[in-house]
């Protein structure tokens, strides 16, 4: 077990990371690419905002897997994460602009249905959460913040991926399994946060370096 | 008896089958893309045109076979429909296990094109084949005191995959008032486009109420009650709040969870335009009547 997470960790280091923003930026047009030739059903719109808000929200969670794979099992992906994170908001930002754009269409609904419709309340509020986040994710950010308070903003990650699962929750008819399994996997990965680093949440941002994140 | 409503839109109206059929053959083709763009349909100005049967079946709500649109298209192959018998019961004088066979004996089948407007702000336009459930109910008679009637879908989960995971308390369970029930836009459905009804539609034999919200016409009945008593439906059994008894078609009382004031019609491509939603669907010279001074914002 132990040598064969090292052999993956070793290939792992020797992999470029450009390739996943190159796929990740490329799928969008992909979709749109089946929506405009019949490969995404008679119901073209929604089954694009669908998929976005779904690939959106499952990569949110793959950035949030990233720790407890490296304390757990030692599997280093943190190299990627970044990657992951910034695909995944691009996603959730084509999204919210295809339900804008495509869907509602209609500026007056839009403001009352965020407003008034509690789910996208929710959705809208998991992605103004992920704004800071997709600004602050490069290099630069990190030296300028300094790593403690970059950590420390980025457990908003937490907050905002509960939110985009409780949003998929809402928005379906009656109980339904697919988005209480989201959700459910999100409690999961943030209850692991805790139990392992309990005091993670009360000291402050100024406190030395943890391996949280 | 046939005849007794007369439909906006007419058998002309229906695509012709080789017509749909080469748009299919068009799509597969490639050239798709430009004539696709070219002609989005929902925007082509007060046409109400049907649409295809692809569409019409590929594009469903059926929980008992999945809640994804294209699981009943891709599950409800495998539901046995023959033989097919429904059980008539509670406050009729003739009740009783009538084979399909002998519901549909004597029944005039005629084609009924209709808007269908779901709960979920989507639309189609479905020509319909089939007969006033007025007939079956006058050919199994209506005791006096009967007020409403309590129909029930099929529900049999080795061909029902979708009924392992309780969405819904199954089975299905909807209810019409019976002035609702008798009414000539109410029909039994046994068909789409003069071939028999697709599985996924609601085999062998389904409900369509056109000035209520899809959920109401329910699907693949096996069950039906005359009762004095309002009887449980499925969607407001579990959301009150959501889905009203009545559920009739009204852009002006909001679903609590999205605006109901316009819908998109199926079929329009990625930009498809919003259309506005027709009080009762557009059938309210019909049927506006049956809820003189009821307050429909209270009964939704």
């Amino acid at each position: 077990m132990e040598n064969m997470v090292q052999t993956i960790n070793g290939a792992l280091r020797r992999l470029p990371t450009w390739p996943v923003y190159v796929i990740g930026l490329l799928v969008p047009f992909w979709f749109l690419w089946l929506g405009m030739t019949g490969g995404l059903g008679v119901e073209p719109i929604k089954e694009l905002e669908h998929r976005l808000g779904e690939l959106g929200l499952q990569l949110l969670i793959a950035t949030l897997c990233v720790t407890p794979l490296r304390r757990f099992l030692g599997l280093n992906l943190l190299r990627f994460r970044r990657a992951l994170g910034l695909i995944g908001f691009y996603y959730i930002a084509l999204h919210l602009l295809v339900w804008l754009v495509l869907d509602v269409q209609i500026l007056s609904q839009i403001w009352a249905d965020i407003l008034k419709r509690p789910y996208i309340t929710i959705g809208m509020l998991a992605f103004l959460l992920l704004v800071p986040l997709a600004l602050t994710s490069n290099n630069w950010s990190l030296r300028r913040l300094g790593a403690a308070s970059w950590r420390r903003l980025h457990q908003l990650s937490y907050l905002a991926a509960v939110l985009g699962a409780v949003h998929f929750v809402m928005l379906v008819k009656g109980w339904q399994l697919e988005p209480l399994v989201y959700l459910g996997g999100v409690l999961a990965l943030l209850v692991m946060r805790l139990r392992t680093t309990p005091r993670n949440w009360f000291v402050s941002a100024r406190a030395p370096a943890r391996r949280s994140g | 008896m046939a005849g007794r409503f007369k439909s906006d839109l007419k058998w002309s109206d229906v695509t012709p089958e080789a017509a749909f059929l080469d748009r299919r053959a068009l799509l597969a083709g490639g050239a798709a893309m430009a004539a696709g763009l070219a002609l989005p349909r929902g925007a082509r100005a007060g046409a109400l045109e049907p649409n295809t049967l692809e569409e019409i079946t590929s594009y469903n709500n059926y929980y008992e076979f999945g809640t994804g649109k294209t699981d009943p298209k891709a599950y409800a192959g495998g539901l046995t429909t023959k033989p097919w018998s429904i059980e008539v019961g509670g406050m009729v004088e003739k009740p009783g296990n009538y084979d399909l066979a002998d519901i549909l004996k004597g029944k005039s089948i005629e084609e009924r094109i209709y808007r269908l407007r779901c709960v979920e702000a989507w639309s189609m336009v479905v020509p319909w084949n089939g007969f006033e459930l007025k007939d079956l109910l006058d050919q199994v008679g209506v005791q006096p005191g009967a007020k409403y009637v309590a129909f029930e879908t099929l529900y049999r989960p080795e061909e029902m995959p979708g009924t392992r995971y309780p969405v819904v308390p199954w089975p299905y369970r909807e209810g019409l008032r019976l002035d609702e029930a008798m009414h000539p836009l109410t029909i039994l459905a046994t068909g789409i486009y003069g071939k028999p009804m697709p599985n996924q539609n609601g085999a062998p034999i389904r409900l369509v109420v056109p000035w209520k919200y899809g959920f109401k016409s329910i699907k693949s009945i096996v069950k039906i009650t005359l009762t004095d008593k309002q009887p449980p439906t499925s969607w407001n059994t579990i959301q009150a709040r959501e889905y009203g008894f009545y559920s009739n078609v009204n852009p002006n009382v909001d679903h609590p969870r999205w605006s109901q004031a316009t819908e998109r019609r199926i079929g329009g491509g990625l930009f498809s335009p919003r259309i506005e939603t027709q009080m009762f669907n557009g059938y309210g010279d019909e049927v506006a009547g049956l809820y003189a001074g009821m307050d429909l914002k209270k009964y939704y």
